[in-house]
């Protein structure tokens, strides 16, 4: 060991630039940001995480324990989390039927005014900017408690999102395809018809898809403000603190979830033959 | 053209009759798919009550919101007339629906937004410390136990799985009003999701490095903080970048199960139909997450160099 320590000390004398060490600058950098995290961990009373784990043994025990299962409302259950798929379905789907002639609109080898593609990117941006929850959150309080709330949260963030991905899918085609049905004199709509459809409709198709797989999440938290389907459940178990109700719920949506997600893959696989989007 | 047709041509014949029963099943095909669809969504309109009527009447109290939202009631008249001049837009604090009407509680809201955007960097500092620590006993070229890799990567799962608004409704309980059951909901699912994306960098980190430091006895803990992590972090620090936009979309909303930031604010004003405030809140949500995604687009291209 000695021998390696005396070739350490000649070549450190050869390449010290190797053996510099990391510099003030970054020990002091690296202090300052965990000083800051140590600052924000006081700001938010981080000790109580600590202090206040016995009652979150209360709540877990309580979770587990799962004697009183005949007593629940089960059918009452099920129908809201159908309920929330639904929501999900129709939402995304009614974000599609706007997504498309907007899509179409918003691309700029559709239209190739740059003042016009600004604004519509610019509308989309708007659309899908603010969360769905603030959305349901509004059309609650304009449509009253119940699904149709969240069914319009779901669809107008959907058609902010799908009209942005059209639009650049379609921005993305083969020319070559439009020329060829140009040259033999169709119009505008014979164009978008024959040239630019076909090569956009798969595109379309799974992302449609994929979007009705991720709204069924997403719909699940919506009826915490109370835009309807199996969170309004949900938040009523909570407020209530029937917290073997509340794991019950959770592993519902953890199940559904799965469900969905296998289903939508395989759609996805049957219609266009790519597993991915 | 009918004399250029080889109608004649049986084998011709052959491909015309091939290619229309091909064509008809095909658009058979496209038909059925598309009455499936639409036969799912009358199905599912009716699960849910959503009908048209129903829209129709909810649509002019949307109408109503932009009404109020643009218009003054002046005192002494029945009527409430709308206002859309630029001199009553800029007309100051006690000119009612002017800008600075609108924003005239400016100095809480930016305080409620400081606080979002600290939430988000605690949660995704939090995160990354857990899913870094817990990433390397989730990947199965480190580690030879098989149900040490298995209960790792379903315990992420799990994390990632549960939706974290739901998860800080149950954690306001135990915790108490306020941001740190928002912190924590965040950090967890903030845990889950970069767990997984860590576990797939080190799968694909070079293993050279690794057989390097064990080959001259070099323990666990030092093959992979000198042989894995030099490759990894910068991969790791990219995608904490990304998460961090997210999670400050996140944290503006977790507010609204009463998790701290400007989403228990903006549930409050909701809650009492003070318009002016809803379209405030949500203008400074949309400036304050456009801006983060612009800053953290810069730093990721400044930084690591290629975007994740």
């Amino acid at each position: 060991m000695s021998g390696a320590a005396l070739d350490l000390s000649a070549e450190r004398v050869r390449h010290p630039e190797v053996f510099r060490g990391k510099g003030w600058l970054r020990w002091l950098l690296l202090g300052a940001i965990f000083a800051y995290l140590g600052y924000l961990l006081w700001l938010f009373d981080f000790v109580r995480v600590f202090t206040d784990l016995p009652r979150v043994w209360v709540i877990v025990r309580l979770m587990v324990d799962w004697t009183q299962i005949g007593t629940w409302d089960h059918a009452e259950l099920w129908r809201s989390m159908l309920e929330t798929v639904a929501m999900a379905y129709l939402g995304s789907m009614l974000g599609m039927v706007f997504a498309v002639p907007l899509g179409f609109l918003g691309a700029r080898n559709v239209i190739p005014r740059r003042v016009f593609h600004f604004l519509t990117r610019r509308l989309f941006d708007g659309l899908r900017g603010l969360d769905q929850l603030i959305w349901a959150l509004v059309f609650v309080r304009a449509m009253g408690l119940g699904p149709i709330a969240g069914i319009m949260a779901i669809a107008v963030v959907e058609t902010g999102v799908l009209a942005k991905l059209f639009a650049e899918a379609i921005e993305n085609i083969d020319r070559r395809q439009v020329e060829g049905i140009t040259s033999v004199g169709a119009g505008f709509v014979a164009r978008l018809r024959f040239a630019v459809l076909p090569q956009v409709l798969p595109v379309m198709i799974s992302q449609t898809l994929y979007s009705i797989e991720s709204n069924a999440r997403e719909a699940t938290i919506l009826g915490l403000v109370g835009a309807g389907g199996i969170g309004l459940r949900l938040s009523e178990r909570i407020q209530i603190n029937a917290w073997d109700q509340v794991a019950y719920i959770i592993v519902l949506i953890l199940l559904s979830v799965a469900v969905i997600d296998t289903t939508s893959r395989y759609l996805r696989l049957r219609l266009i033959g790519v597993a991915n989007r | 053209m009918t004399a250029l047709t080889p109608t004649d041509d049986p084998a011709y014949r052959l491909f015309v009759q091939r290619f229309g029963a091909l064509r008809r099943s095909r658009q058979m095909e496209s038909a059925l798919t598309v009455a499936a669809a639409v036969l799912l969504f009358v199905v599912a309109a009716a699960w849910t009550d959503f009908s048209p009527e129903q829209i129709a009447a909810g649509l002019p109290r949307i109408g109503e919101y932009f009404g109020k939202l643009f218009s003054i009631q002046p005192r002494g008249a029945a009527n409430p007339e709308a206002v859309l001049a630029l001199g009553h837009l800029f007309g100051g604090m006690r000119e009612p629906q002017s800008i600075a009407y609108w924003f005239y509680r400016i100095g809480t809201y930016a305080s409620l937004l400081w606080q979002t955007i600290e939430m988000a960097i605690l949660a995704t500092a939090l995160g990354f410390g857990a899913a870094f620590v817990l990433s390397f006993p989730g990947t199965h070229t480190f580690v030879g136990s098989r149900s040490v890799v298995l209960v790792t990567r379903r315990g992420l799962e799990v994390m990632r799985t549960v939706p974290q608004v739901v998860l800080a409704f149950i954690l306001v309980w135990p915790f108490g009003i306020g941001p740190l059951a928002g912190v924590l909901a965040i950090a967890v699912h903030t845990t889950g999701t970069l767990g997984k994306l860590f576990v797939e960098l080190n799968e694909n980190a070079d293993l050279r490095p690794v057989d390097g430091i064990r080959s001259v006895g070099g323990s666990w803990l030092a093959q992979v903080r000198l042989g894995v992590v030099p490759q990894v972090l910068p991969g790791f620090l990219s995608y904490a970048l990304l998460r961090f936009e997210i999670n400050v979309r996140s944290s503006t909303i977790i507010g609204f199960v009463g998790a701290g930031g400007i989403g228990q604010e903006l549930k409050r004003v909701i809650g009492f139909n003070i318009y002016e405030e809803v379209s405030a809140i949500c203008i400074c949500i949309l400036l304050i997450v456009v801006a983060i995604d612009l800053a953290s687009e810069q730093i990721r291209h400044r930084f690591i160099g290629v975007a994740a």
